[in-house]
């Protein structure tokens, strides 16, 4: 089984910090980071290849540095890696971004499956998985919380909605996008830091994929920015000390009338 | 593109029964048709009861534009795409916007690439460009951090999702009238290459979160995931639904279902309380349209604080169960008088 795995590269922004002047994000010291939805598509491509042997290959679209998240995918025991760099891609939006990805995985050859994170931690769209599926006319399964069984024509799978799972059969070759239900993210072990250090990693740019140069980076997006401001959520709140006895007694009381006052109890 | 006109909202159907993401897409589908001055259309897809179908125009639609093949009753990524594909083709609407929804967020970027139109993910604003008539269309960021503001100016119909819970739904008027119009599919359109096997209903809690009046939410504070009985608790007095941080979640203390945040659900209910949560900038992405927030937290410098319109700075090991047996008490009283 041959298998694609689209990863980005992203930063790290559990704490990322705003310039509250230009309210841009301050990029010094942030870490670079393989976006952590993705980890749950990688584990399952290196779960199913381990039983059914096969290729799993890390695909990404970004700049040299983006080569990094590429080997540490590998270390965790992905098989092969394909970089996308270009000043051609800058700018794309998801629309451009999933053409790119589909040309790669196109010209990269025959496989069964491709695997997408749920949604990358900086764009944070969901759409970049739908959109290979769409280019590449392949049946899909998003919000996939669980293999049920990889069947010879077909993958069986359980998909998150809103009231609950559906179980989904679906005909390969086809794209999941995955929740992170689906899977339990292994650690790159120092074997595998090794032979993806000395495996080599292919560079693609606009020309190796075929692309037609109209659908790539900003020119090929249909979407464009026009601003950017920094939202303030602030609420005059009463907010209470609860330090001895007392003052929780009276917080607590004051909190019971705020409860009635919106009929609450 | 100037062939392309009118608004079009993506109504929601499951079971046959319209959901109320719909009527909130209402709400956004009018300002931004009667801002253009043209008319909104409701599209719905797949056999939906007749009342149902009234309701969405008695909520502002002037038109209701309804594909009701079979294979259309659950949502299956490749027939929603072609018969909204063809649907664009025929009808050409210069909007199209459908709920953040699993189906919602599936259907519009595989119909954006079909109809190569620009989509912007997850809105929570959208309005009218003076000018040109370009949809606007504002989401948050780099982890909620900023909010972005976008458009697509060459390309129609200009498309996005909204989240679910971002605005209120839009108000029946009984004296509302409009057109239903039946669309036939051709079956090719309908084949499908993903079969649904079957379906499980998640714990009832979980499901409703997001439509819970009350949602009573616990994060890290906790400890362990034992004293989620102190959360499980008191939602149960006030009737609501339980939420957790994802930290809380991470840990496995409770089910990925409730988690609120950016990642996760987006809640709006009458009342947001929480316990032992920081109020992290992801966390208050989902909670932001509560009518009224109340927190209890250890730290006085807590974010949670900043958007809480009631807090207490204390151990909710003490807050909590002093103030479940306030409320028991009260609601005792009260049931004493009645
Ligand atoms: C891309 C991205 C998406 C994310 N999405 C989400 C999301 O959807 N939802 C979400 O919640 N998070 C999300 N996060 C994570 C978020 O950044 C925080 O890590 C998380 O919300 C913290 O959870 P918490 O408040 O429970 O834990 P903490 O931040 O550790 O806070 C625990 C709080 O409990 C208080 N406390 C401790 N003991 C007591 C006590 N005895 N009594 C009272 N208070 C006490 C502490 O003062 C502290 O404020 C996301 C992060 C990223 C990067
Ligand atoms: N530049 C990229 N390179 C490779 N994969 C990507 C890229 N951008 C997005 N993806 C994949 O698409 C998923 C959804 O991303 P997004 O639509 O940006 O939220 C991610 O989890 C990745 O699997």
């Amino acid at each position: 089984m041959n298998i694609i795995i689209p990863i980005k590269q992203v930063p790290e922004t559990s704490n990322v910090k705003m310039d509250p002047e230009t309210g841009t994000m301050i990029r010094e010291g942030l870490v670079s980071i393989i976006n952590p939805l993705d980890l749950f598509a990688i584990e399952l491509g290196i779960v199913l290849q381990e039983e059914a042997g096969g290729s799993t290959t890390v695909l990404s679209m970004g700049p040299p540095k983006a080569a990094e998240a590429l080997r540490e995918a590998m270390a965790m025991g992905c098989t092969d890696g394909i970089l996308l760099s270009d000043r051609k891609f800058a700018g794309s939006d998801t629309w451009a971004t999933s053409y790119a990805l589909a040309q790669a995985i196109r010209k990269n050859g025959d496989f069964d499956l491709v695997i997408c994170g749920e949604r990358a931690t900086d764009g944070d769209t969901g759409q970049v998985g739908p959109g290979i599926a769409a280019w590449l006319d392949l049946p899909v399964a998003t919000y996939v919380s669980r293999l049920v069984e990889n069947r010879p024509g077909s993958l069986v799978v359980e998909r998150l909605v809103e009231d609950g799972y559906e179980t989904l059969e679906v005909e390969k070759p086809c794209v999941l996008t995955v929740v992170k239900e689906a899977a339990y993210p292994r650690l790159p072990t120092l074997r595998g830091k090794q032979r993806a250090r000395k495996t080599e990693l292919p560079v693609w740019g606009a020309v190796d994929i075929d692309a037609d140069p109209a659908a790539l980076g900003l020119k090929g997006s249909p979407t464009r920015v026009v601003k950017i401001n920094t939202p303030k959520v602030t609420r005059s709140g009463d907010i209470r000390t609860a330090g001895d006895p007392a003052e929780l007694e009276a917080a607590v009381d004051d909190l019971v009338a705020y409860l009635e006052k919106i009929d609450l109890v | 593109m100037q062939d392309y006109s009118g608004v079009w909202i993506l109504a929601e159907q499951r079971h046959g029964t319209v959901q109320t993401i719909s009527y909130e897409l209402l709400t956004r589908g009018r300002a931004l048709a009667d801002t253009l001055g043209v008319p909104l259309a409701a599209v719905i897809l797949g056999p939906t009861d007749d009342a149902g179908l009234d309701e969405l125009i008695r909520r502002g639609a002037d038109r209701v534009i309804i594909a009701d093949a079979p294979e259309l009753a659950e949502f299956l990524p490749e027939p929603y795409t072609r018969t909204m594909a063809h649907l664009v083709k025929t009808h050409q609407p210069e909007i199209i916007i459908a709920g953040a929804t699993s189906s919602g967020r599936t259907l519009m970027p595989l119909l954006a690439i079909t109809c190569h139109a620009g989509l912007t993910a997850d809105c929570t604003g959208l309005d009218i460009e003076d000018e040109t008539g370009n949809l606007l269309q504002t989401r948050p960021a780099i982890g909620g951090n900023i909010m972005a503001t976008i458009k697509s100016p060459a390309h129609r119909p200009q498309m996005a999702t909204v989240r679910p819970k971002s605005t209120r739904p839009a108000p029946a008027d009984p004296a509302r009238t409009g057109a239903l119009i039946r669309e036939t599919i051709d079956p090719e359109l309908l084949k499908s290459r993903v079969k649904r096997l079957g379906f499980t209903p998640a714990d009832a809690d979980a499901a409703n979160i997001q439509e819970a009046e009350v949602v009573v939410a616990g994060g890290r504070g906790l400890k362990k995931g034992d004293n989620f009985g102190l959360i499980n608790a008191l939602a149960a007095l006030l009737g609501g639904a339980v939420g957790a941080s994802r930290d809380a979640v991470d840990r496995g203390w409770i089910g990925y279902p409730h988690q609120v945040g950016l990642s996760g659900k987006t809640v709006s209910p009458k009342l947001y309380l929480c316990a032992g949560v920081s109020g992290s900038i992801q966390h208050l992405a989902g909670i932001k349209t509560s009518e009224n927030i109340i927190a209890v937290n250890s730290n006085p410098e807590a974010q949670i604080f900043q958007v809480a319109n009631y807090g207490i700075v204390g151990d909710l090991f003490e807050v909590l169960p002093l103030l479940i047996d306030k409320i028991k008490a009260k609601q005792a009283a009260t049931a004493a008088t009645v």
